[in-house]
């Protein structure tokens, strides 16, 4: 089941390398009136199904942003959810036009996987979760530990070389998706369950009593999380790069889905540029001049992203923190539209 | 004119392009030729197109530090070894569970077959139940249940069950004491070699004996006997060389002696259990195509029901059931791929799964894995064909 499905992608994978790469993704998605996005099989804050199929999260609102960028309409989406391990090849198989799925930026998969990182939606780092009953407060008294965690991640290597690095031993259990993950850590098949931070908070509010189990101070990595597209097609790459930090500028200029129409009055060159207004950036992505508009008005600037997803009202509680904006106390930056 | 007549009487031989079997082999050498070329313009392809798009492509990866860890191994691992040594890894322990799970299933199919055609009502009922719940229900719900539903029910290792200090059961394990072989354990293995080879003879004499003579020998016993005896002398004359590590509960989590992972445990079970409920029904359909009269020609010269079963059914009815048998070796040894759901680090979970994330060389990958199952199956189909040669009915 599970095994020919991968195999079964596995050669498509093959087969459509075989016939080149495709360029024109701009053109197929218009033409097919959908955006096709990968996403995580379920992740509460970044992308998680209700029981209708909704979807919502910072990362299907990432992908949303570009449905409305390129077809006008945010809802004009349809996702795909994918393993840790399926994944690559999803992408580059073309069963999905782009990625919107907590994937760690890391110098292999950018030079050997055939994709390329549009940007960074969320700054991460890698934690520990325990359960109270170990009695453990910092991860230096982890030697020995049994650890749960997800095949094909940045996790697995991570967790290898920080107890290489402190002389320590632990025993890695592996699963295919977080929700078997997480339920060998409630069947109490391990003391401990490692993933990016902001994901342990997520899934701790899977548990059944999320009080069992607290997540470690320690981040063991850097995990810069961003959209992905395949190698070879320059202007999708452009597209899905520019819709992101157009959201990202848009907070700066104090561009909000509330005031964006308003805001197309504004006397300020730069917010005119993001809206269309002035300029023809939205031509030279090959899209039309209410592109980022469209992006800001349905679905928000990347503050409002953040805040409804996984900020501080939502069960996630997590603080903006180096995910604030440059001038804020943050890193999150992105490059003028000019 | 005679001349004439004796050419026609030999008929020579056609010209090469006439001759059909000259022909017929050419083509299939032209066939093969052809069907070698397309996979070949395929293959070069497919790497050409992927070297375009930028995927790392070539077996150079093989040699490089895989930097993962891997919860269970038979042979030397660390996350400083290489990619090759994570093939071999999964490798092994997807030959361990295979191997396993055949013989598990094999004796439990068998009992259970003949448990189906038992006299005793309840027995027979009993057999059958099992075989209809069982292989009614999907494999990988099967590991599910085996894995999370006893997982949870086992006790914490702090808590853990404990059989006289030696033997410990929890949710992280079965611990059990590992032999440590000192200088002079030798002597031991060297009695054990010469108890198995005595075993051998012993059964060939005690077989030729009864044949000639009619007589039985309780060859059982005595080889019980041999086995157990001369290792035990052994051991004790040379001084007692072997001594057992014990497990022990230090930090969080017991360490030392040996372990069985919950992982294992449960795909084992799962597996033979599963294939076991399909070799019943072929054990049963073997056994019942043996004609009555076989059983009741036995019994009339005096055989019991199990020496009629043991020694004039089943040897039959093997030559009915291991065609079948050999299929249904290889569906456990294919299932035990469903191994990555519950985190059993198999080949597909560890190469398939981890080494090809972290390479992202899925055409290298895939078709090593491939090349494996297919030798795996290959090698049971060899010998089981072997063995069914041996079964079959042998003319005299
Ligand atoms: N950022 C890391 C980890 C990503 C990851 O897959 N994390 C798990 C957390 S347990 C996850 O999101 N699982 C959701 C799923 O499998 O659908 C990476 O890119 O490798």
């Amino acid at each position: 089941m599970r095994k020919s499905v991968k195999f079964l992608s596995a050669l498509a994978a093959v087969a459509v390398v075989s016939t080149a790469a495709s360029a024109g993704t701009l053109d197929e998605v218009k033409k097919r009136g959908v955006l096709h996005c990968g996403v995580s099989t379920g992740l509460p804050g970044f992308s998680n199904p209700d029981d209708k199929n909704n979807w919502s999260g910072i990362d299907a609102d990432t992908c949303r942003a570009v449905a409305a960028a390129v077809l006008g309409d945010a809802s004009k989406i349809k996702f795909t959810p994918l393993t840790a391990k399926e994944r690559w090849t999803a992408l580059q198989s073309s069963e999905v036009d782009m990625l919107s799925r907590n994937s760690t930026w890391t110098h292999t998969r950018d030079t050997s996987l055939g994709v390329n990182f549009t940007g960074v939606n969320y700054y991460d780092g890698q934690g520990f979760m325990v359960s109270k009953s170990i009695g453990v407060k910092s991860a230096k008294e982890l030697d020995g530990v049994s650890v749960c965690l997800q095949a094909g991640t940045t996790t697995e290597l991570n967790l290898a070389d920080y107890f290489r690095e402190h002389g320590m031993k632990y025993s890695p259990i592996t699963f295919d998706t977080s929700d078997q993950t997480i339920k060998g850590f409630e069947a109490n098949r391990c003391d401990m369950l490692t993933s990016d931070q902001s994901q342990l908070y997520s899934l701790r509010t899977k548990l059944p009593d999320p009080n069992t189990a607290m997540v470690l101070p320690e981040i063991i990595s850097k995990e810069p999380l961003g959209p992905v597209v395949s190698q070879g097609d320059d202007q999708w790459f452009n597209i899905v790069k520019w819709v992101l930090n157009a959201q990202i500028n848009a907070e700066e200029l104090g561009i909000t889905s509330k005031n964006v129409d308003k805001m197309k009055s504004s006397k300020n060159p730069s917010v005119g540029r993001v809206l269309g207004t002035v300029g023809d950036a939205g031509a030279k992505l090959g899209l039309s001049a209410d592109w980022a508009y469209n992006a800001i008005k349905q679905v928000g600037n990347y503050g409002e992203m953040f805040e409804r997803n996984v900020g501080l009202n939502t069960p996630l509680k997590i603080a903006r923190g180096v995910n604030a904006l440059w001038n804020k106390g943050g890193i999150m930056y992105a490059p003028p539209i000019r | 004119m005679a001349d004439k007549q004796g050419q026609a009487l030999t008929p020579s031989k056609p010209a090469p392009w006439n001759d059909p079997a000259v022909r017929s082999i050419v083509f299939q050498v032209l066939a093969i030729l052809a069907l070698g070329y397309f996979f070949y313009v395929i293959f070069q392809n497919t790497l050409a197109n992927m070297e375009k798009s930028g995927i790392s492509t070539g077996f150079g990866f093989l040699g490089e530090p895989s930097g993962f860890g891997i919860l269970m191994s038979m042979v030397d691992y660390t996350e400083a070894s290489s990619y090759g040594r994570t093939f071999l890894v999964g490798l092994l322990n997807t030959v361990l569970v295979a191997a396993l799970g055949i013989v598990l299933a094999t004796f439990l199919g068998f009992a259970i077959g003949v448990a189906r055609l038992s006299p005793n009502w309840l027995l027979a009922k009993i057999a059958t139940v099992y075989v209809e719940t069982l292989r009614n229900i999907p494999l990988l719900l099967q590991m599910f249940f085996w894995y999370f539903a006893v997982l949870a029910a086992l006790p914490s290792p702090r808590q853990s069950m404990d059989w006289g200090g030696a033997f410990f059961l929890n949710n992280r394990g079965f611990y059990f004491p590992r032999p440590v072989f000192e200088d002079g354990s030798s002597i031991v293995g060297i009695a054990f070699v010469i108890a198995v080879v005595a075993v051998v003879m012993l059964a060939k004499w005690a077989h030729k004996r009864q044949e000639s003579t009619g007589e039985q020998f309780h060859t059982v016993y005595v080889s019980i006997g041999i086995l157990l005896g001369l290792p035990l002398l052994a051991y004790l004359i040379s001084g007692m060389p072997i001594s057992l590590e014990y497990a022990a509960l230090k930090g969080f989590n017991f360490q030392g002696g040996m372990r069985v992972i919950p992982e294992l445990m449960a795909l084992l079970w799962a597996l033979s259990f599963y294939t076991a409920a399909f070799i019943a029904e072929i054990v049963r359909a073997g056994i019942l195509a043996v004609s009555h009269g076989q059983s009741e020609a036995a019994h009339a010269l005096g055989l019991r029901q199990a020496p009629t079963l043991r020694l004039v059914v089943i040897p039959q009815a093997l030559r009915i059931i291991i065609p079948p048998l050999t299929s249904q070796y290889l569906n456990l040894t294919k299932n035990s791929s469903l191994a990555t759901a519950i985190g059993y680090p198999d080949l597909v979970a560890v190469f398939m799964g981890t080494t090809l994330n972290q390479t992202g060389q899925a055409v290298e990958i895939v078709g090593m894995t491939m090349g494996v199952y297919l030798t795996i199956s290959l090698i049971i189909s060899a010998f089981m064909n072997w063995y069914n040669k041996r079964k079959a009915l042998v003319e005299r």
